[in-house]
């Protein structure tokens, strides 16, 4: 960690003990972002979550790969909870510090005498967050819940995958970034009041309630017409007032692209500069030419015609690769992507000019581990928790 | 008579914040800020109107309308609505005096459209050294990419998500709508938080470049530094799970109602066996991990075969009972009974004019000392105006029905 970068950072000087297990690592993580600086409290032997797959192999040995993702730029101590020593360690490491984070069931830390009442007792001002799949209270509280089940019960599960298979998550565990980052949301609320008035208070992050952002909108069709939106593939849904859905995933030459019939005065120069695309390779069936883009309307688009154009282009983008893709929707203004991989996301020209990669050696692997960092940039300086990988904007 | 402001409560009450732009990114951080007490000015155009009024069901009575759209009105509740024409002189100068009495900007126009409307950050800081100004777009404001355009359902499949759901021997199944705005939207309210306690300590603003792309790449990380260290690319695998088995989603009784169960560990299992107590959950082959690894596709059947005839909720509650991992898949309407979503108030309902009752979700955190909540309805266009312009950067009445017969406040 540069820790003369961090104390820099808007809130260097700041101090968190970490006590959480996977669903709360990011968060320390994003405090460590904005410059606190945290130390990881783990139980003797470490984090259980260190070997949680997917897992990374290097030349020293092995770890989890979320477990290195989240939990970089935080400093380790191990101290045993169960302890009678232990806890009063902790609680002199907490009457000093700003923030506390954990993730255990609610009362747990409670039962250890370590909960809200002893620590605000002991530091007024402290910030104790917890973040647990269902909240600290409530008929739910407490109730075991890993990825699947949380995305299940926030309603994320059931707007994803194809209509013939049961419905889907993402495959990379999701919710840890829903319920870490929301959480980080109500921490620096909670930071702001204190900065104004001394005063510390509890945080009550749900995972669950923090997966219903990811339905945006889905819920309104049930609220106000009592419809209910299910899972259709790679098509988008929601977009229409006759129900029709819009493709939106499209196979190509080496993998696929992201792109679809639009609305507004962006989608409409979008739609016209895939027609004009195809044109110039002589793929623009004629309807396609003869459709008057500027009184086109995606609201009220029928499945029929829908599906007539999605056809022709479909057949066009099978002929194309996914960099000339990417070229040609900036050049006339396409809006769409391509659907990265790993090995796209690392190669992007974007990210490298961005500085967004950073370095750190991994004692556990014997190697140094290249990783996304900073994200937070103020004027013309990036912050981050490690060096970052080369010189550029920083 | 001015319209009164509603009453404005909690942590962030002395936090006066000004917007620009539409869609979810920049109006979702806002929203954030104005659930827990933050005055929060929604600056818009009826010439120029925001996507999630235009060109996004459901509108209240399925008939579209800029004041029926429910994506505006859960995007914008809590806020004033402010209707400025930018492309006039006073409309301009109107935006430069509400900038000069806020402490945060937030904007996510395509990068330079706020330096062309003599609105960018530099003009900002002249206006108000001690101003915080949150540009967020889709690739960050330098860089080869800079000035991209584009929605959040796509730039959801660039940052990687899109190729990491759905099944292995299909095409990759998209996330519900601008996924990924929603991401970038908890840490750009991070990023103003943070911004302002820099200038707390500093006394000079800054300028917070937010790239969405950046924020969906964080959450990207594990599947990103597995590539860096052994060169392996996550594809999508359906339900399944490093971690456990079995782990997925059962038809339970009924038209799509579907269950969610997944077992981490032996002693899990052997709970799972004795609450199901059939023969087939008895076999030997499932009885070790790697059995159930080597037969997943078996035992996902058989299970699948015993869940199909009950009710959900039976299925949920016998396993939870029994101590193993569930939860009903539920659906949009599910979210709104669910008893401990209900319980933390997960949705607000707000009376709005022109759509009558309807449900906002509001924050997922809940602050012991200062909770936040939706506060009023999202604002229908120019409906403060009189409010902020008479009221808080005070125009005579006069001055104000001049302007209302002008080209300004459209």
């Amino acid at each position: 960690m540069s820790s003369s970068k961090q104390s820099l950072a808007p809130l260097g000087g700041f101090k968190a003990l970490d006590l959480t297990g996977e669903l709360g690592w990011l968060l320390g993580r994003i405090l460590a972002d904005v410059g606190v600086q945290v130390t990881k409290i783990d139980p003797p032997g470490g984090d259980l979550g260190r070997n949680m797959a997917p897992i990374l192999e290097g030349p020293a040995g092995s770890i989890s790969a979320s477990w290195v993702a989240y939990n970089m730029g935080k400093s380790r101590l191990d101290l045993n909870l169960s302890t009678e020593e232990g806890r009063q360690s902790f609680l002199e490491l907490a009457s000093t510090a700003d923030f506390v984070l954990e993730s255990e069931d609610p009362g747990v830390l409670d039962g250890l005498g370590i909960g809200w009442e002893v620590l605000s007792e002991r530091n007024p001002s402290l910030i104790l967050t917890s973040v647990t799949p269902y909240g600290q209270a409530g008929p739910l509280a407490g109730v075991p819940a890993s990825d699947l089940e949380i995305m299940s019960a926030g309603g994320a599960v059931w707007l994803t995958g194809d209509a013939d298979r049961p419905p889907v998550r993402v495959t990379l565990p999701q919710s840890v970034c829903w319920a870490g980052s929301y959480a980080a949301v109500g921490t620096m609320i909670a930071h702001y009041h204190r900065q104004l008035t001394g005063k510390g208070q509890h945080v009550d992050m749900s995972a669950q309630a923090s997966i219903l952002r990811t339905l945006v909108h889905a819920p309104s069709f049930y609220d106000l017409l009592r419809e209910n939106p299910i899972r259709a593939g790679g098509y988008l849904i929601g977009r229409n007032i006759n129900g029709a859905a819009m493709r939106n995933i499209w196979p190509c030459l080496d993998g696929y692209v992201t792109w679809a019939i639009y609305g507004g005065a962006a989608g409409r120069q979008s739609n016209r500069g895939m027609v004009e695309w195809m044109d110039e390779n002589g793929m623009a069936p004629e309807f396609l030419k003869n459709i008057d883009w500027s009184t086109f309307d995606v609201v009220t688009v029928t499945l029929a015609e829908l599906s007539e154009m999605e056809a022709a282009i479909a057949v066009f983008l099978e002929t194309v690769t996914k960099a000339e893709f990417l070229k040609q929707a900036q050049v006339r203004r396409m809006l769409g992507y391509v659907v990265s991989t790993a090995a796209d996301i690392v190669a992007d020209e974007q990210l490298e000019a961005r500085q967004v990669w950073s370095e750190e050696f991994v004692p556990e692997l014997g190697q140094t581990l290249r990783f996304p960092d900073g994200w937070l940039k103020i004027d013309d300086t990036r912050f981050g928790v490690a060096s970052p990988v080369s010189g550029g904007d920083r | 008579m001015i319209v009164s402001l509603p009453e404005r409560k909690g942590p962030l009450t002395d936090l006066h914040v000004v917007e620009f732009g539409g869609y979810g990114a920049g109006p979702a951080v806002g929203k954030c800020l104005a659930e827990h007490g933050a005055e929060v000015i929604r600056v818009e155009s009826m010439l120029h109107l925001d996507g999630f009024r235009t060109n996004y069901p459901p509108y209240a009575g399925n008939v579209p309308g800029i004041e029926r759209a429910a994506m505006f009105a859960i995007t914008n509740d809590s806020k004033l609505g402010v209707s400025l024409n930018l492309k006039t002189e006073k409309g301009r100068d109107l935006a430069r005096r509400l900038m000069e009495r806020a402490d945060v900007v937030v904007e996510n126009f395509t990068p330079g459209v706020m330096d062309k409307l003599g609105l960018g950050h530099e003009v900002m800081m002249g206006l108000n050294p001690k101003l915080v100004t949150l540009s967020t777009s889709n690739q960050g404001r330098t860089g080869p990419q800079a000035n991209r355009a584009g929605f959040g359902s796509h730039l959801t499949s660039l940052s990687g998500f899109t190729e990491l759901t759905g099944w292995p021997d299909r095409q990759p199944a998209l996330l519900w709508g601008p996924y990924i705005d929603y991401i970038a939207v908890a840490y750009g309210v991070v990023a103003v938080l943070a911004a302002l306690e820099q200038v707390r300590r500093t006394e000079v603003g800054c300028h917070v470049d937010l790239s969405q792309y950046e924020t969906g790449v964080q959450c990207m990380a594990p599947a990103l530094v597995r590539y860096f260290a052994n060169g392996e690319v996550m594809g999508r695998k359906g339900n399944r799970d490093p971690n456990a088995v079995p782990h997925g989603v059962f038809p339970c009784a009924g038209e799509q109602r579907w269950c969610a169960i997944s077992v981490h560990d032996d002693a899990e299992w052997n709970r799972f066996v004795l609450e199901v107590g059939e023969p087939w959950v008895k076999e030997p082959e499932f009885s070790t991990v790697a059995g159930r690894r080597d037969n997943e596709d078996q035992l996902e059947a058989l299970i699948a075969g015993w869940t199909s005839n009950k009710p959900r909720e039976d299925v949920v509650e016998r396993m939870r009972k029994a101590g193993v991992h569930a939860a009903p898949v539920n659906d949009m309407g599910d979210v709104y009974s669910d008893p401990q979503l209900v319980y933390r108030n997960a949705f607000q309902r707000v009376d709005h004019p022109h759509m009558g009752e309807h449900a906002v979700p509001g924050p997922s955190y809940i602050l012991s000392e200062t909770p936040g909540r939706v506060v009023s309805a999202a604002p229908t266009v120019g409906q403060h105006n009189e409010a902020v312009l008479c009221g808080i950067l005070g125009l005579s009445k006069v001055e104000f029905e001049e302007l209302q017969l002008s080209e300004v406040l459209k």
